[in-house]
């Protein structure tokens, strides 16, 4: 189960705003979904190491070579927000 | 000549011997995207004027004697999360419906290179969370063999196009059945490659462990000529391996006489539609009949595979999801603080599966529940996968039902929980990495395509298909 508040607190670490009716909702559907993950309490898993990636590989690395970005000007040209000195202008954060 | 029938094999040659042009065969594609996409909406972004251009380079190269490969000239589709100069990627979301990509996935440039034609980009769940489309910002695509029904998802408009014969083949993502699931809605066969196989490079992510790039075509064959082309290492992707690219159309050749295929006794659980089930046991005839042995084996694990999954991907998505932001590219509103560039942009562009799936993973990896969710949910991963890796020391693949039932109708699974239970078949292959491949074997009593599934161990894609092309051909004579 999860609460109304718990809710609105993992959307605001998510960065998204909802509605008091979507914390309604969202509250609802994931303490269903959060039950159905209990299952998995049923399982012995005491001395099973963690699965995190499937091919085994390990350590890929790769020459840190410089090279030039030909994408430079169209990544600036993506962006929504205001452009300028080649830089993307945002809101003061300090 | 009705060419849209033939197989991509098949017009590839009459194409190589001059029978018939690219311009002919594109031509005959794009009429059914024009015919039929407007009900069907399998198609984000048609790509017509494109297709031409690229079908008439096809058409020289041939003249000059310079066909690149069994691809050239081919019409395909790109499921809308693969990223392409020529057309906007929008992965069917609102954040993204204006994103001009300024670069080529690495599986679009090799298709390029080797002479594909783009018919266009396909629909899909938003950011391919879902089993339906019908989480597409788009809207839903539909079955071509029943409107009222869905196409299945994630990659449901690529299965959709090639079903109604919009193109010879396509690309799609299977990330926990978002190929298969979908290829057997719609009549069509589709290939979940094993992890690693296929560069994710330039492919919009959903959960980077589990995320694949994979094809999906009328016939085994055709996908195997399609795998050839985007199968291998890719140095942009760390998580391709350097293992050698089999030539898949020749091993399809080779007979199945001597192979053992075990038929997991987990898959076969209450609640399977009967049509379903009479369809893999004609597979099973089939198979026999090819003298294949078949053996009972176990899978004990398997109904794990579900919650392990939505506690895993939600949480690699809740990361993923993080680079939209409103700021470097995608839909940006223009806010006082940067915490409410954030916000707003996010709230306003990103669809409900999506946000539940964030709110799933953030809680999940969030402080006082990493341990319960996340950590339990990794090693019962572990569990999962052992079980395939015992499996195969016994047999050399698995037979088993794609999904619990054919296509369902649109509205139909409006819980989530429900929908999640679509892919209880398909996800446990996800999280071992290995692979697998749903093969057309039948009808249901409405008429509805029933696929069969083959899995195979990690980088045996040549065994699995080979094992499809066999069933295929079968099943084709039978009919």
């Amino acid at each position: 189960m999860i609460s109304e508040k718990e809710v609105r607190h993992i959307a605001k670490l998510a960065r998204i705003k909802l509605s008091d009716s979507e914390v309604k909702k969202f509250t609802s559907e994931l303490g269903d979904i959060l039950d159905f993950f209990q299952k998995l309490q049923k399982v012995k898993t005491d001395h099973v190491a963690e699965t995190s990636q499937v091919t085994g590989l390990e350590n890929i690395s790769r020459l840190d070579e410089v090279k030039m970005c030909e994408y430079e000007e169209v990544l600036l040209e993506c962006s929504p927000q205001q452009i300028e000195s080649h830089s993307i202008k945002v809101p003061k954060i300090m | 000549m009705n060419l849209t029938s033939l197989s991509l094999a098949e017009l590839s040659e009459l194409f190589r011997s001059g029978k018939v042009t690219s311009h002919e065969i594109t031509e005959a594609f794009l009429k059914n995207v024009e015919k039929k996409n407007p009900v069907l909406n399998a198609f984000v972004t048609p790509t017509p004027d494109l297709a031409r251009e690229m079908a008439d380079a096809a058409d020289s190269r041939r003249k000059n004697k310079e066909l690149r490969s069994p691809l050239d000239g081919m019409p395909i589709a790109l499921k809308d999360v693969v990223c392409t100069r020529e057309a906007r990627t929008t992965a069917s979301s609102k954040i993204l419906e204006h994103f001009q990509s300024p670069y080529d996935a690495e599986v679009w440039q090799r298709l390029k290179k080797a002479g594909a034609v783009l018919v266009g980009k396909t629909n899909t769940d938003e950011f391919t969370m879902g089993a339906s489309t019908e989480h597409s910002a788009f809207g839903v695509t539909r079955n071509p063999h029943d409107t009222t029904r869905v196409a299945g998802g994630s990659s449901g408009g690529s299965t959709a196009a090639v079903a109604a014969e919009c193109c010879t083949g396509a690309l799609g993502t299977d990330t926990g059945g978002s190929i298969r699931q979908p290829s057997h809605f719609c009549g069509v066969t589709g290939l979940k490659v094993s992890y690693g196989r296929v560069s994710r490079w330039g492919t919009i992510p959903m959960a980077s462990s589990l995320d694949t790039v994979g094809p999906i075509a009328k016939t085994p064959e055709d996908c195997a000529l399609i795998l050839q082309v985007i199968a291998g290492k890719d140095k942009k992707d760390s998580t391709t391996v350097d293992k050698p690219v089999p030539d898949y159309q020749n091993e399809l050749k080779k007979s199945l006489s001597g192979m053992k295929i075990g038929v997991p006794k987990e898959y076969f659980i209450e609640g399977i539609d009967p049509d379903v089930l009479k369809a893999v046991q004609k597979t099973k005839e089939i198979l026999k009949h090819l003298g294949v042995k078949l053996v009972e084996v176990s899978l004990p694990h398997t109904e794990y595979g579900v919650p392990v999954y939505y506690i895993v991907a939600p949480s690699e998505i809740s990361a993923n999801m993080a680079r939209f932001d409103g700021i470097r590219f995608g839909l940006g509103k223009k806010e006082r603080t940067v915490e409410g560039i954030y916000e707003a942009s996010r709230s306003a562009g990103i669809g409900d599966e999506v946000k539940r799936r964030i709110l799933i993973g953030t809680y999940a990896l969030s402080a006082g529940y990493y341990d319960a969710f996340y950590r339990k949910a990794q090693k019962v991963r572990t569990l999962i996968k052992q079980d395939f890796d015992t499996t195969f020391e016994q047999v050399d693949a698995l037979l088993a039902p794609v999904s619990p039932t054919p296509a369902f109708k649109i509205g139909a699974r409006s819980n989530p929980l429900q929908m999640y239970l679509e892919d209880i078949f398909t996800i446990p292959g996800n999280l071992a990495g290995i692979c697998g491949i749903s093969v057309p074997v039948g009808f249901s009593k409405e008429k509805l395509p029933i696929g069969a599934q083959i899995l195979g161990p990690a980088f045996a894609e040549e065994r699995i298909l080979r094992i499809a092309h066999h069933i295929f051909q079968n099943i084709e004579n039978n009919i």
